[in-house]
């Protein structure tokens, strides 16, 4: 074949060798060589090699994955789109998605933050939604180690800087900092955007004879190999990985959302992807495989910014801001003239054939055909070995400690400090719909669904910590606590997207944590009713063999259908009685307590008994929608001290709690038992909510009162808010300073 | 009442703006695309939305206040009639030259997004007369270059035309004197950091925004 379709001069290596260069295993190579009868050339092994890559083709994970239940009464469209879409009635739906941008942001953390935030919300507006809400979900390592600072700084102003210039809020997320994360931080991130539910674009090919049609910014070298890059381990030498990271421009997404949308309202989309991971390639092989058809691309015609790119570049680049979509007959004059309202460059790149091959052209020459069955359909499909993962053992006995100083120590805690420093970066009104924000004092993040009583709940959760003690209970508890986040606001819980952060499953212990969170995972969806719609799976988060913990991140949405309804947990009034809805075994295994107090990690988990969650949480939401609770919050990281904390700064009251069980003081405070919530009810109410709570056979226990300005246990530890609130503000600004 | 909004490459609260004036006063709005030539007839209020026209590259605003329709801003602007620039929205207002100063990087060099409170400076204005006797008012903002500044001479003026309209209780950015809100000389012309476009109703933690928006109907009822 010709020049352009030939690996680069000079050098002695065969094909197997780029091969084993671009990430594919020598048996993956020979199914290649079977497959095709012949040795591809140099840019079809880099089209193979993407789109067999982990990132693209979840190999390792796919069989597992199926576990998952993915139907659903709301459910329009689960996993294997872009992005998963429920129905929220009234003709309109919900399309949503998390994703990870974890390597290259350990590599380059403000492009990689803000590419993170960019390839998600493609991912919902491509089938037809306006995004209205984003969510992340951080991991840093400690914050003694020396990348820590500059890592957050990076991701954080990534972050708001696409987000904030794309015009879309970001309410919710969650951050934690542990030494497991020193050499791969985690950077998921979610979009929630919404659409008419009879107005959903998929990327299927309907039929030959269509323009494809790219339109965005031009194809550069950067991101080369990207797909590829975040399904290896990290070792010292990563950040020479760098010019594999992308660069954004959020201006350009922003021109690239109102182009699509208008595209879109005007009749000329038949199909559509983004390009993403392994940018044209897998949208163009996506595209053709899933209509069942074939597709010839020129590429002479696609836009390039650079001068004397190689069809190999060009197929592998992830250059940001692009779309690939096939047009209705005759349409094209429709989208030129949207892409020149908004400044895009854009062509007609090529054409959808029955040949079920994809065809690239240069230089008029034919540079790669491949028969597209084996690219996407037949990737390998990997049942790794695995081993039960290593688990903690209950404790046997838990250290006691003055309860007041160790809720200074909790709150003043790098995972429990107050992430104001953060969040302030972020743009959280723009839209204006945002009814609750983390600024808010809410469990979830809310915005209203446009023009209507409606609203969306959003929340991001996972406890790395109980993953890593136990990977099947952990994995059902980030279902749960979302589960519970949403309850806690007054919604309705419908579905959730998952982000599945691991090391190298080709490590048996570590497939065995895949295995076993997923199983977690699947059974409380299943019991919650809580399907998964969307996802993306993470794997070789590992520098230097060592893994992370073990973080599958749920991201989760609910629905209010009328949003006076909804409730937070900064509306708490003076002379209101607090009631624990729950019971407290006293469960104290790897929790904050132990680690931020006593230094130590150990502790099977808290037990999760999802038809106790489900039971408490619908009790609670009933209380909601009654308008009984004044105020609620979940129970979780810290346990109940911490939550009461919460509950009293966000709506500026004091409140005197008092241990009437026979639990040590320091478990009453510290305990994290799943399945609770602290809620706040009028003293009038009280007795009529402990006796429903008896009639439902939820456990339900007075345990105090609003008032003053103090927080306090009775007897036992009194701190002025004042003190508090300043302990849980000072470490992020001090330690960023 | 009839309002336009202007619609530039990158402005991201154009729709809040539409919506904020529609709901707050049952005006008729239309949008207009930054390069159209006229604007339409009988307008009584123009919005110039925030966001990050042209991506705030160059510097924030500057490539906007050179949109076509600028110019037709400006005519209208000298006629008479009612601008308020929000946000990005200020920023294209003073690189236009319709308002005095200029808005340069926060004073902690990050973006800050955060309710925040303001005083009333002048109740007497177009913009400001249906707040009554209110001494303080919430609103939410959200910017990185939100820093405003004058040179001394400038900003004297300022001070003794009383074209300040609001002034930060705890300034969040470094602006000279707390400047949050001036107007110009001839009082038609405001151009404010603060958002009212996202605080005029009270589900969205403030309807201080919304009496920014009464007032200018006001004036079209009495006139």
């Amino acid at each position: 074949m010709s020049t352009t379709s030939s690996a680069p001069a000079q050098t002695q290596k065969s094909m197997a060798d780029y091969a084993s260069e671009f990430g594919l295993k020598p048996d993956e190579y020979q199914v290649i060589l079977d497959r095709l009868g012949r040795e591809p050339n140099y840019v079809e092994l880099g089209v193979f090699s993407v789109m067999w890559s982990e990132h693209c083709s979840y190999k390792s994970s796919r069989m597992h994955l199926r576990k998952f239940p993915v139907t659903g009464e709301r459910v329009i469209c689960g996993p294997g789109e872009n992005a998963g879409v429920i129905d929220i009635g009234d003709g309109q739906a919900c399309i949503f998605k998390m994703e990870s941008h974890n390597h290259p942001s350990y590599i380059e953390p403000y492009q990689g933050a803000a590419t993170g935030v960019g390839g998600i919300m493609r991912d919902v507006f491509t089938m037809g939604a306006r995004p209205v809400a984003l969510l992340n979900a951080l991991r840093f390592g400690e914050p003694s180690h020396p990348k820590t600072k500059r890592i957050v700084e990076g991701v954080v102003a990534g972050i708001g800087g696409y987000g904030n210039c794309v015009g879309v809020p970001t309410v919710a997320g969650e951050t934690n900092f542990h030494a497991g994360y020193n050499g791969n931080c985690l950077v998921n991130a979610m979009c929630v955007g919404l659409a008419d539910a009879d107005k959903i674009f998929y990327s299927a090919a309907p039929e030959p004879g269509l323009p494809v049609v790219y339109f965005g910014s031009k194809t550069g070298r950067d991101g080369i190999h990207g797909a590829t890059m975040s399904s290896a381990e990290f070792s010292e030498d990563s950040e020479e990985k760098r010019p594999t990271v992308q660069v954004g421009d959020p201006f350009a997404e922003k021109l690239l959302i109102e182009a699509t949308l208008e595209l879109m309202a005007s009749g000329a989309v038949a199909a559509i992807q983004d390009m993403g991971a392994a940018g044209l390639t897998s949208s163009s092989v996506e595209m053709a495989g899933k209509g069942g058809l074939g597709i010839t691309l020129d590429l002479d015609k696609v836009p390039q910014r650079e001068a004397n790119m190689s069809a190999y570049e060009m197929m592998l680049s992830e250059s940001q801001e692009r779309m690939l979509a096939i047009l209705k007959p005759g349409r094209e004059n429709d989208g030129y003239r949207i892409f020149e309202k908004w400044g895009l460059d854009a062509a007609v790149i090529g054409e959808t054939n029955t040949s079920g091959h994809i065809v690239l052209k240069h230089k008029g020459e034919v540079v790669c055909d491949l028969p597209l069955g084996p690219l996407s359909d037949d990737a390998p499909l990997y049942d790794r070995p695995w081993v039960e993962p290593d688990m903690e053992a209950p404790l046997a006995s838990v250290p006691s400690a003055p309860v007041g100083d160790a809720l200074l120590t909790i709150l003043a805690s790098p995972d429990m400090a107050s992430k104001r420093w953060l969040w302030e970066q972020y743009d959280r009104h723009v839209m204006a719909d945002t009814l609750a924000d983390s600024a808010t004092g809410s469990d979830a993040g809310m915005v209203r669904v446009h023009g209507t009583k409606k609203a969306l709940a959003v929340t991001s959760d996972c406890t790395p910590r109980y993953v890593k003690a136990n990977p099947y209970e952990g994995g059902k508890q980030a279902v749960a606590e979302a589960w519970r986040n949403l309850t806690a606001v007054g919604a309705d819980p419908i579905a959730i997207t998952d982000n599945l952060n691991f090391g190298n499953p080709e490590r048996p212990k570590i497939m065995g944590q895949i295995v076993r969170a997923i199983d977690g995972m699947a059974e409380a969806c299943r019991e919650l009713n809580f399907p998964v719609v969307s996802g993306n799976v993470s794997l070789y988060n590992e520098t230097n063999g060592v893994a992370i913990p073990p973080t599958p991140t749920v991201g989760a949405v609910g629905l209010l259908a009328d949003y006076d309804q909804r409730v937070g947990f900064h509306t708490l009034k003076a002379g209101q009685v607090l009631v624990l809805i729950g019971e407290t075994a006293g469960e104290l295994g790897s929790s904050l307590y132990l680690r931020e107090v006593h230094g130590i990690e150990a502790g099977a988990p808290p037990k999760v008994d999802l038809s106790v969650e489900k039971r408490n949480g619908d009790f609670v939401r009933d209380l909601i929608r009654s308008k009984t609770a004044k105020a609620v919050h979940d129970l979780s990281d810290g346990g109940l001290l911490p939550a009461a904390f919460d509950m009293a700064s966000a709506s500026g009251v004091g409140i005197e709690l008092k241990n009437s069980t026979a639990l040590e003081d320091h478990v009453f405070a510290f305990a994290e038992d799943q399945a609770r919530y602290l809620i706040a009810v009028d003293e009038a109410s009280a007795h009529l909510v402990l006796a429903k709570a008896a009639e439902a056979g939820v456990p339900a226990l007075t345990i105090g009162v609003a008032g003053g300005s103090d927080l306090s246990l009775t007897g036992v530890m009194s701190l002025s808010l004042d003190e508090l609130k300043t302990a849980n503000e000072r470490w992020l600004p001090e330690f960023m300073g | 009442m009839k309002a336009a909004v202007l619609v530039f490459p990158g402005s991201n609260c154009d729709r809040d703006c539409k919506v904020a004036v529609e709901v707050t006063t049952g005006a008729q709005v239309s949008m207009v695309w930054h390069q159209d030539t006229s604007l339409p007839a009988g307008l009584d209020l123009i919005v110039v939305p925030g966001g990050f026209s042209y991506g705030d590259y160059l510097r924030c605003g500057a490539m906007a206040s050179l949109s076509p329709v600028m110019a037709e801003v400006v005519k209208a602007a000298q006629r008479g009639v009612s601008v308020v620039g929000i946000c990005n929205g200020f920023q294209i207002l003073c690189e236009a030259g319709l308002l005095p100063g200029a808005l340069m990087r926060n004073a902690g060099l990050k973006y800050v997004c955060k309710p925040i409170e303001l005083t009333i400076e002048n109740r007497n204005t177009r913009f400001t007369s249906a707040y009554g006797d209110k001494s303080s008012v919430w609103m939410t903002q959200g910017n990185g270059d939100g820093n405003f500044f004058a040179d001394a001479e400038t900003l004297k003026a300022i001070e003794d035309n009383h074209q300040v309209v609001f002034r930060y209780v705890e300034n969040p950015n470094g602006s000279v004197n707390n400047i949050a809100g001036i107007m110009n000389t001839e009082g038609n012309v405001l151009g404010m950091m603060p958002h009212p476009d996202r605080a005029f109703e009270p589900a969205l933690g403030s309807a201080d925004g919304a009496p920014l928006f009464h007032s200018l109907m006001r004036v079209l009822q009495a006139a």
